[in-house]
């Protein structure tokens, strides 16, 4: 399990949050620019059909980081348009993704509402 | 202004008074956090494969999971702390998602339910979304143009 | 009497530093200072319910406990002075209408303690005014959820970055005889815009304005930085302060060892981990009460110059990208 689960799956992220950290160090941008850069590199990796490798291979470590989040959109697109045709280019992505982001507003709704901010 | 300099070179100048931040230890910590997240979400997926959950739904329980872990750990105000030190490696897995959807809730709930927690809650968290689903959405029309050409 | 020379307004009598008080939170208490203050609070709320409430409990501290050390009444003063950086001075605010003082409300961002020192001395000094009550306050958490980020998101500190000083200053200023702090000179500051953008390194944004009052003063005023025990600046941070080191020396007036900056004195910078420095409106005013007026009444110091500088921007101003324009005002203390 070790090592063709959880090695590959840290080689993967760190990898992943390394390029991340070099893109926030280096440039000027922002960490909230870089998220939407590799959420949007998850799904334009995906369409050109080099993502799935890296899934395979890093398992979590290429899912759990925020361009698996445009992986898993990509593959909902894929899965609507061929099932839905038209309608699916529009429903696919948010349905395979829909568990993550109402889990996000349902915990961050609670989290929010049972913590306030500390000064450290 | 009497310091004979014009904006370029001083903003050159700036630069070269500024000291960068320590890329090498940054590189570092991004890298072991950022993969030690990705292990506990690998250790949540082997589990919930081991329920025998299906590729698709033990998927679905681990990004739910880390989510969780995420929320809780800014709720407890500790997940600023773990950034500190892991920078890109706590940003860009999906549990620095959930910090950024939970931590202005936190914050600006002073300014209420609604208008404060609520309609703050995806002030950064929400260009994830926007530009993800945008993007996603012009793949989906290039998949169906590409099966009826 | 007031005389204008060049851009310097120097006060031939100069209004009494008649009380001061310094109040800080926990991060100013464990600083090198925190035996200088004359009220901290280890709750960062101050028991309040919001951040913004915090801030103007310490401001109303800080008021009541200048105004104790004058011997005046509220009612006894003239105007009062004051400004903070939470959107359209609301603590500042809500401190006054407590008061029932007169209010001219200020904003000079990170500037304010020294802009409400430099316009409440020429007003008492003119005569215009009896007494006034110069107030200025910051909050690291009002400052973070203002300019920066949640307290609770997850964001790294540039190195370069400064850390906002949670705590207010007061100064009651009067006319009258007696040895104290008088103010002897003021020189409001040129807004400069040098270009910079990065709000991470505010320092570099201020430190041309700091360069460009300094020289004007010592220029307009016929005097030299050896005639002064301490020269200050607000909160410019490492960066700043070498910047204003090294371009002072390129104009011929060279600060020297008595040069320091209230952002650097406020934190113990690697103990504290504070990267850069201090920060905000509160700085100066903080160290300037607490720290530097004691001192110069204990005859450490006799002349003292401070520069307060201040960010002019707004969050507005940050998300679209421009630069950050610095200002910096002078006040010149003496204590003979």
């Amino acid at each position: 399990m070790f090592l063709h689960e959880l090695l590959p799956a840290f080689l993967t992220g760190g990898l992943i949050c390394a390029l991340a950290q070099i893109l926030i160090d280096k440039t000027n941008l922002t960490p909230a620019r870089v998220v939407v850069l590799f959420v949007s590199l998850g799904v334009a990796l995906t369409a050109l059909g080099l993502y799935d490798a890296v899934v395979d291979f890093g398992g979590a470590g290429a899912t759990v980081p925020i361009v698996g989040f445009g992986y898993a959109l990509a593959k909902g697109v894929e899965k609507g348009v061929s099932l839905y045709g038209p309608t699916g280019i529009l429903s696919g992505g948010v349905a395979a993704t829909a568990a993550g982001i109402a889990a996000a507003v349902v915990f961050g709704w609670l989290a929010a509402v049972l913590s306030t901010p500390t000064a450290k | 202004m009497n310091m004979n300099m014009n904006k370029e070179a001083y903003l050159a100048y700036v630069k070269q008074v500024t000291p960068a931040s320590p890329l090498g230890k940054d590189l570092f910590f991004s890298f072991l956090v950022g993969g030690a997240i990705c292990t506990v979400g690998q250790l949540f997926s082997h589990f919930y494969l081991s329920m025998n959950l299906g590729r698709d739904a033990a998927s679905t329980a681990t990004s739910i999971t880390m989510i969780f872990l995420g929320a809780a750990l800014t709720a407890l105000n500790l997940y600023d702390d773990l950034a500190k030190v892991g920078g890109a490696g706590t940003i860009i897995p999906i549990t620095g998602f959930a910090n950024s959807i939970v931590s202005p809730a936190m914050e600006f709930k002073s300014e209420g339910l609604v208008l404060g927690l609520a309609a703050k809650m995806f002030v950064v968290a929400g260009p994830v979304l926007v530009y993800g689903i945008l993007t996603s959405s012009i793949y989906g029309l290039v998949l169906l143009l590409m099966q009826r050409l | 009497m007031l005389k204008r020379t060049g851009s310097v307004t120097l006060l031939e009598e100069g209004p009494l530093v008649l009380g001061s008080s310094a109040v800080g939170g926990k991060k100013e208490a464990e600083g090198p200072l925190g035996g200088c203050f004359d009220f901290l609070y280890s709750d960062p709320r101050a028991g309040q319910k919001s951040w913004e409430k915090a801030e103007t409990a310490m401001q109303d501290k800080a008021v009541s406990l200048a105004l104790k050390k004058s011997g005046l009444s509220a009612s006894e003063v003239d105007l009062l002075l004051n400004g903070d950086l939470v959107n359209q001075c609301t603590p500042s605010c809500y401190t006054a209408s407590k008061l029932g003082i007169p209010l001219a409300g200020l904003f000079g961002a990170c500037s304010t303690a020294a802009e409400s020192l430099g316009l409440g001395a020429l007003l008492v000094e003119s005569g215009a005014l009896r007494t006034a009550l110069c107030v200025t306050s910051s909050h690291f958490c009002t400052a973070e959820r203002q300019f920066r980020t949640p307290l609770a998101y997850g964001a790294q500190r540039a190195p370069s970055a400064q850390w906002t000083v949670t705590g207010a200053g007061a100064f009651v200023l009067g006319q009258g005889g007696g040895r104290g702090v008088r103010l002897r000179a003021v020189c409001f500051g040129r807004p400069i815009d040098m270009g910079v953008t990065d709000a991470s390194n505010m320092g570099a944004a201020m430190a041309p304005a700091a360069c460009d009052t300094f020289s004007r003063f010592f220029t307009d005023s016929s005097r030299s930085p050896s005639d002064f025990d301490l020269i200050l600046t607000g909160d410019l941070g490492q960066i700043g302060h070498r910047i204003v080191s090294e371009r002072m020396e390129q104009l011929g007036l060279p600060l020297g060892d008595r040069y320091n900056d209230c952002g650097l004195m406020v934190y113990d910078l690697q103990r504290q981990d504070m990267h850069a420095g201090g920060s905000g409106c509160g700085c100066s005013a903080v160290v300037l009460a607490g720290d530097v007026l004691s001192r110069m009444r204990a005859g450490t110091f006799k002349n003292v110059l401070l520069a307060g500088t201040g960010a002019l921007m707004s969050p507005m101003s940050l998300q679209q990208g421009d630069s950050i324009v610095g200002v910096a005002h002078l006040v010149w203390l003496s204590c003979e």
